[in-house]
């Protein structure tokens, strides 16, 4: 009487399980389909196949069909939630219980090309994703061999090397085409890329817009004090009305960690962090990394010291998966109370993807230690709120331990650039001095950071070539 | 609750596993009016033993089940969340108490952080009508402190002369010592213990995960293991001044163990529990790396789970899933006896209180449902012996706080639970009872499956019954077996 069941899928539309069929697509909530009824469904939206080349209980929906479904709420697509009236074509698999639009069928039918040629999406959002054993086998060996084309931005720790490598010599093409006055480019024409700002931020917006206009976008900004969330919509809520007007590039800072994830699995198309909580802020990593390299030439092997208040760091965290990625060794430096605990474990356990390298990061609270034989120096920005926060004594007493001053930096060596991700406190972590000193490469950082954006939304959001499509 | 079937009720067929009489074997139990009249397991004629108390003039009711079915005491939960009153949006305590029949749970205490706080005989009463016809026992735990709010004692006397059968100030841990020395001491003739949430809530802030690498790595706000040990410290040296009985809930660091275990040793009246999320899952769920003692043991069974997504606000919850070294300490606890119970905290919550920032969300899981398939994964992989599983799911619970439960005695309730542990089942949040979805283990497929709750000897649970769940009363099912 005892049954064993084992895991098993069925395709919602046929019925014909996993072993039957080669390949079966998971949508939300437990609905598959094979690829014989994609197949099938996708011929006869072509007029390639009448009807009868449809499984028995699935059928094209027309006019005369009702506009409920078997439990009496309105249609909707199974695997992307669009009404029937967003799409062009619905069908209706058995008892009328399960349903999926003509964009859904394009997709899988890509998914299933894509496999044939290899090819496979590894970051994929909302909608259908291909669920079996293969698929996974397959996910692992494309991390390994050609870097697949991601749909967000939202941080670099599973970025592989090859990834980056492309990404920082396609803003060598963008910084070309900002420096010819006047250029632009097509890639991103008639998509509208919305900056959804939690917090304040002058740079960075700015940044993604100056980036998102070069390449032919149209951009909006929405910031948390003029917008509805200060009546109390949610974040979802906001992305989701976004979405309805039309937003498929979302650019979104946050003081909670996570919230670009969230508005991630809420929308379709692209989102990129411009920075969350203590989390992250991808754009800044690699914008650093490309200054480092235009001074440093290639990183790897090089002593990288990150000074200042780590703990509460986004910048510090996304550079950190970025720089030994690329080969770097990080040192973190600061009040032991402005570290981030188990940092040293969590690096050493956590290898590059795709590479297999260990991380090489270290903690050393002591900033004399640190900047010796130095090839590179980060300043962070100290919050004066850490002092009431019970972190530090004083702010004159962090000044005189950790400041960084000309004399701190002739620790380092000679050549060693000194970055800074702004805005600074002169004065504070950082020494006047030091900021005008040739070996500030602040301003540079700045200019740079528009080429990485350009980079990173074409290759996200665009055609990947800065050409049009 | 329920009507009381007329006629007697012989279960047959199936092992009987009585931690509370050390009974484990095939077995027959005989109910007569919604009372264990005769049980037997382990011997030959044990089934004899219990025909013979049949009664003469009306022959029972015979339902047979199969072998490898297994028969346990109804679970006693020392910790659930029924949210009624003033959050019927979360739970009521009929869907809750809907929600713990599907679990195999026939007792659960209810914690006081309702609106208003069960700090008066009204609310007591107010939870005892409602629980009149729900499909479990809901036994009211009472605030210590008026309120909740950490100040002037509750009316702790006339609260246990109304049925509180424990006071805590659940949620709201009790921060001032001199309170607690008072709480303690003077509930301490009553003989119901003070259960704390042991938490320094100076220490953990603003924390929204356990302090460590992933906290890190995510770039959220962590608290530390010491924010738990410290409260407990300072509990157990209170527990020493006024000889007082104390239950510790939840325990989730290996800190918090070391320190029952030193205070049962030194004879202290301590108790604890800890829960199946604990025992089971760490805090690399919160990143979506589904790691840990359910991860191990389902990859053992060929049920291996799926990457879960990151900044999962189902994986958030007070105290914090923590790290693989904490669970197995919890387990050693589990198995040697320091911890007495596994007790679910189930906290139910709405899909707005958990669509939202990490940083925003509510904390809790959603854990009745799902707790047996899930400790279950330890049985089936050597690490848990059922006996010990069931005993900290019946007995042991119900022996910590005297409650009358836990136990298929003769004379005892025919609350009872009846599950097959080899069945496999998929996690599917449209099947709750509960109005609560949040759980990290949704979708998930477990090992081990509650078929049959009864309690006083009606089955108010049923896996064949078409959901949503509406138990008829006794239902004249079976001389199937006959």
């Amino acid at each position: 009487m005892t049954q064993r069941q084992h895991r098993h899928y069925t395709c919602s539309f046929c019925g014909k399980d996993q072993d039957e069929v080669e390949r079966l697509i998971a949508g939300p909530r437990s609905v598959y389909i094979c690829n014989e009824c994609i197949r099938a469904c996708s011929a006869v939206l072509a007029d390639e196949a009448s009807a009868l080349a449809l499984p028995a209980h699935t059928h094209l929906l027309t006019a005369d069909d009702p506009d409920k479904d078997a439990a009496g709420k309105p249609i909707r697509c199974s695997f992307c939630d669009k009404r029937r009236n967003q799409a062009e074509a619905m069908f209706a698999g058995p008892e009328n219980a399960v349903y999926i639009c003509d964009q859904c069928i394009d997709l899988c039918e890509g998914i299933l090309a894509e496999e044939q040629s290899a090819h496979i999406h590894v970051n994929t959002g909302p909608g259908p994703r291909v669920s079996t054993a293969t698929a996974k086998q397959a996910a692992k060996q494309a991390t390994t061999t050609v870097p697949a084309r991601r749909q967000h931005l939202l941080d670099l720790d599973d970025w592989t090397p090859d990834e980056i490598r492309a990404l920082l010599e396609h803003a060598t093409y963008m910084l070309r085409v900002l420096a010819e006055p006047g250029m632009k480019l097509d890639t991103l024409r008639g998509q509208v890329l919305v900056n959804l700002f939690y917090e304040n931020s002058t740079r960075t917006r700015v940044s993604f817009e100056l980036a998102a206009r070069k390449l032919g976008a149209d951009v909006t900004n929405v910031t948390a004090s003029a917008s509805s969330v200060t009546k109390g919509e949610s974040l979802i809520d906001t992305a989701r009305t976004l979405q309805a007007l039309g937003a498929s590039i979302f650019v979104v800072r946050h003081s909670s960690s996570g919230a670009p994830d969230l508005i991630a699995r809420t929308i379709h198309g692209h989102v990129l962090n411009a920075g969350d909580g203590w989390h992250a802020h991808p754009s800044q990593a690699l914008l650093d990394l490309f200054t480092l390299e235009t001074r440093l030439g290639p990183i790897s092997g090089k002593r990288i010291v990150i000074l200042g208040d780590i703990l509460h760091s986004r910048v510090t965290r996304s550079n950190i998966w970025s720089l030994t990625a690329m080969g770097a060794e990080v040192v973190l430096c600061g009040p032991p109370t402005l570290l981030p605990p188990a940092a040293a474990t969590l690096y050493a356990q956590t290898p590059v993807p795709g590479s297999g390298a260990t991380r090489h990061v270290s903690v050393e609270p002591q900033i004399e230690r640190a900047l010796e034989g130095a090839d590179a120096v980060m300043v962070l920005r100290l919050q004066k709120e850490r002092q009431q926060a019970g972190l530090l004594p004083s702010l004159r007493e962090y000044t005189a331990a950790y400041g960084l001053t000309l004399a701190r930096l002739a620790l380092a060596n000679p050549e060693a650039p000194v970055l800074h991700p702004g805005p600074m406190n002169e004065g504070i972590e950082i020494d006047p001095a030091v900021v005008q000193h040739e070996r500030a490469v602040i301003v540079e950082q700045v200019t740079n950071g528009v080429a990485i954006r350009m980079a990173a939304l074409d290759l996200l959001a665009g055609t990947g070539t800065g050409r049009g499509a | 609750m329920a009507q009381m079937n007329e006629q007697p009720i012989l279960l047959r067929g199936m092992r009987i596993i009585d931690p509370s009489q050390q009974l484990d074997g095939p077995g027959a139990l005989l109910i007569v009016d919604g009372r264990v009249a005769a049980i037997g397991a382990e011997s030959v004629s044990a089934e004899d033993t219990v025909h013979a108390a049949i009664p003469a003039e009306t022959p029972p009711l015979v339902q047979s089940l199969p072998a490898s079915w297994v028969l346990a005491p109804g679970f006693v939960d020392l910790h659930t969340h029924l949210r009624e009153p003033g959050f019927e949006a979360k739970e009521t305590i009929q869907t809750g108490a809907r929600a713990a029949a599907r679990g195999g749970f026939t007792t659960i205490c209810c914690m006081p952080n309702t609106q208003p706080v069960i700090d008066s005989r009204a609310v007591i009463e107010l939870i005892a009508q409602a629980a009149r016809e729900a499909p479990a026992r809901v036994r009211p735990i009472a605030a210590i402190s008026k309120g909740e709010s950490g100040h002037e004692l509750s009316e702790m006397v006339e609260l246990a002369a109304a049925g509180a059968v424990a006071f805590s100030d659940d949620g709201r841990p009790v921060q001032s010592s001199k309170l607690m020395h008072s709480a303690l001491a003077y509930a301490a003739p009553l003989g119901l213990p003070v259960v704390e949430h042991c938490q320094d809530e100076e220490l953990v802030g603003a924390g929204v995960m356990h302090e460590g690498p992933t906290a890190t790595m995510l770039g959220l706000k962590g608290w530390p293991a010491a924010g738990e040990d410290i409260m407990l410290a300072r509990d157990l040296a209170l527990v020493r001044l006024t000889g007082a009985k104390y239950h510790a809930a939840h325990l989730s660091t290996a800190g918090a163990v070391e320190l029952v275990r030193a205070a049962k040793r030194e004879g202290l009246p301590v108790t604890a529990e800890v829960t199946p999320h604990h025992l089971l899952l760490t805090d690399a769920w919160v990143a979506g790396q589904r790691t840990g003692p359910l991860a191990e043991a389902l990859a053992q069974l060929e049920l291996p789970l799926s990457q879960g997504a990151r900044y999962d606000t189902n994986t958030k919850v007070n105290p914090p899933l923590r790290e693989a070294s904490d669970c197995l300490a919890l387990l050693n606890g589990l198995l040697d006896g320091t911890i007495d119970a596994i007790a679910t905290d189930h906290a139910p919550h709405t899909w707005v209180d958990k669509a939202c920032e990490f940083d925003d969300a509510a904390f809790g899981i959603s854990g009745l449902e799902t707790a047996l398939a899930a400790l279950l994964a330890l049985v089936h992989v050597g690490a848990l012996p059922l006996p010990t599983l069931i005993a900290a799911l019946t007995d042991r619970p119900a022996h910590a706080w005297n409650l009358e439960a836990g136990t298929l005695k003769p004379g005892a309730l025919a609350d009872l639970v009846i599950f097959d542990p080899d069945e496999t089942w998929t996690v599917d949040l449209d099947q709750f009872a509960s109005l609560g979805h949040n759980t990290p283990l949704a979708g998930v497929t477990l090992r081990g499956r509650v078929r049959q709750t009864w309690l006083s000897g009606n089955k108010v649970y049923d896996a064949d019954w078409p959901p949503p769940l509406t138990p008829p009363l006794c239902a004249g099912e079976g001389n199937e077996g006959k």
